[in-house]
């Protein structure tokens, strides 16, 4: 059984028809890639999935459990977890304080044990900063732990946002566009971030990527979208030799 | 000793700054160095501060613009001194003032909850306005409100005194209209104002170094993000709100025991005394507790100690409003404090290490 199933999936505002009939299944494991011209529908899909839109019509199941139209909060209890296309971070709070906000729900203890400081709290706490220091690892963000969000430069903001995903140990990780804006140095770097959080966190990867080398150097298969519906399907190299598709990025000649 | 972080140090300073403030103010107490005038204005001082540390709780980390609270101290005031009328000669004075307080400090949790619950559905202006209009209806009503006790039970008028239809032999009047509530036994006094300021400290600074707080950080940072990483916007919503209205229903209830005859004024719980409160925040830095504190303690103070220079007394008082805005939020105020804050702890440390 696959670990997402999406059937005809719909959503209009007004008389916009965003998403049509969308489909998706995606296997455990999978690095996934959702591409399409801008205004394809891309971001809507991943609100559809996160709960920000709920669909007009269709079904999404998770592990075999139907989501459909579960809050935000309940999706991510649920197992999905996202990234930002323009990066929402908590801007005010610290590099690791980020972190163990994905990780509240994870090392639960009540508001009175953190006003009288029980045992309980500093039990939680400690478990807490020290996963969040694991994470932080990971993205090389370690040393940069009590810097304040807002200060990181960009490219770590965007590394900042995966770790704090993470944390909240989702089954299915949906990143929107993580290397917009990065040069091509530190895509590389992420591309090899990616790699590795899938094989280590024992997760499922959906990305919406523009960048094509990103896009064929780590997804093993494709969705493409256009205006709000799938113009092809596959493993990424037929997809993306796919005349159709060509034509939809590049035009006609 | 455990080794402190940053913020466990800034804690105990900004406590240990409150109890060096008592302790200076206990000695010029004793020896007979502070005038009676400046005596009288200790304990309504820290209950402002008290009741500034409460909004900023909801300005300042749930980021959500409240002008209502003079309006939950009218409703701690109110409550509180209900109950020690009622009791004041049945109990002893300690175990009647810790009632008090705790029904006071209840009903302004109850009813921060309550209010909380349409309202927090708002955000910014909006929310802004709504508890601006909840504070004057609290307001209002306990101006209107006649209520009296006899042995028959309680007797609650919108109309006036009479139509309560008190026994005239065993009757007591407790609320008398606009005219408030008379003989509130003076049970606070600058002590216990100080220990409830240090109470309330300790909660928030608590609050907002824990998972809760720090969700309560997410929320007013994005709220989008905060939701979709698994946080009850909601229940964090409510959470800061109710507790940031039970902070400032504990000011209330030193309020009211601290004067005789207690009325629903406006230049006590009306919007002004909002905005006043709201200045204390925004003048020691949203977000800042420590900063609400101290401001509070000057902003009080200031406009009576001013007293004597009668008609430039709120020009001064605006001038000093405008350099503490400088101070507390110019670029450049900030970068100055910066440096040579850093520079004298940096001297500190390199002595400590000799």
């Amino acid at each position: 059984m696959s670990l997402l199933e999406v059937n005809d999936l719909n959503i209009s505002f007004g008389g916009l028809h965003a998403v049509h009939n969308f489909n998706i299944s995606i296997e455990r494991g999978d690095l996934y890639g959702l591409i399409g011209p801008n205004g394809a529908g891309k971001t809507t899909v991943f609100n559809l999935l996160t709960g920000v839109y709920s669909p007009d019509e269709g079904r999404i199941i998770l592990d075999g459990r139907d989501i459909t139209n579960l809050k935000p909060i309940d999706k991510n209890k649920a197992g999905i977890a996202r990234t930002f296309q323009n990066i929402r971070l908590f801007k005010d709070l610290s590099v690791k304080d980020n972190v163990k906000v994905g990780l509240h729900n994870i090392y639960p203890y009540s508001a009175l044990s953190a006003i009288l400081r029980t045992p309980a709290y500093h039990k939680a706490e400690k478990q807490m900063d020290e996963r969040a220091m694991e994470l932080l690892e990971v993205f090389d963000l370690a040393g940069e732990a009590d810097t304040m969000s807002s200060n990181l430069p960009y490219g770590k903001q965007r590394k900042l946002e995966i770790a704090r995903a993470l944390a909240t140990n989702p089954k299915l990780l949906l990143l929107d566009e993580p290397a917009a804006g990065m040069n091509p140095n530190e895509t590389a770097e992420l591309m090899d971030t990616i790699r590795f959080i899938r094989e280590n966190f024992n997760i499922t990867i959906l990305l919406i990527e523009h960048d094509m080398k990103l896009v064929s150097g780590i997804c093993e298969r494709l969705t493409v979208l256009n205006f709000g519906q799938i113009l092809a399907k596959g493993d990424t190299k037929e997809v993306l030799s796919n005349p159709e598709v060509i034509k939809a990025y590049i035009g006609e000649d | 000793m455990k080794k402190l972080t940053k913020q466990q140090k800034s804690n105990l300073i900004t406590l240990a700054m409150v109890v060096c403030f008592y302790l200076i103010c206990e000695i010029f107490i004793r020896t007979g160095l502070m005038s009676s005038h400046l005596k009288g204005l200790l304990v309504p001082l820290t209950y402002y501060a008290i009741a500034a540390v409460g909004l900023n709780l909801c300005v300042g980390i749930l980021g959500e613009l409240s002008l209502g609270h003079a309006g939950f101290m009218c409703i701690g005031a109110f409550s509180s001194s209900i109950f020690s009328v009622m009791t004041r000669d049945a109990l002893p004075t300690v175990p009647r003032f810790i009632l008090a307080f705790i029904i006071g400090v209840a009903m302004t949790a109850l009813l921060g909850f309550l209010i909380g619950i349409p309202v927090l559905r708002l955000n910014g202006d909006y929310l802004a306005i709504v508890t601006l209009a909840f504070g004057e209806i609290i307001k209002n009503i306990l101006n209107a409100v006649y209520m009296g006790v006899d042995d028959k039970g309680l007797h609650l008028s919108l109309k006036d005194a009479a139509s309560m239809g008190l026994d005239a032999s065993t009757g007591k009047k407790i609320i008398n209209g606009a005219m408030g509530i008379t003989g509130t036994p003076s049970d606070s006094n600058f002590t216990i104002a100080i220990i409830i300021l240090l109470v309330s400290l300790i909660i928030v600074q608590n609050l907002v170094q824990s998972r809760d707080g720090r969700a309560i950080m997410s929320i007013r940072d994005n709220r989008i993000a905060a939701e979709s990483t698994g946080i009850n916007v909601t229940k964090y919503k409510m959470l800061a709100f109710t507790i940031s209205a039970a902070i400032a229903g504990a000011a209330g209830v030193l309020f009211s025991h601290n004067i005789s005859t207690l009325t629903a004024q406006g230049i006590y719980f009306g919007y002004n005394a909002s905005i006043m409160l709201l200045v204390y925040v925004v003048l020691g830095g949203i977000g800042n507790i420590r900063g609400s504190v101290i401001a509070a303690m000057i902003l009080y103070v200031l406009p009576e100690l001013l007293r004597g220079m009668d008609k430039y007394r709120m020009l001064i008082y605006s001038i000093v409003l405008i350099v503490m805005m400088l101070f507390n939020w110019s670029p450049k105020a900030i970068e100055f404090r910066q440096n040579h804050l850093s520079k004298f702890s940096k001297r500190f440390r390199k002595e400590a290490a000799r």
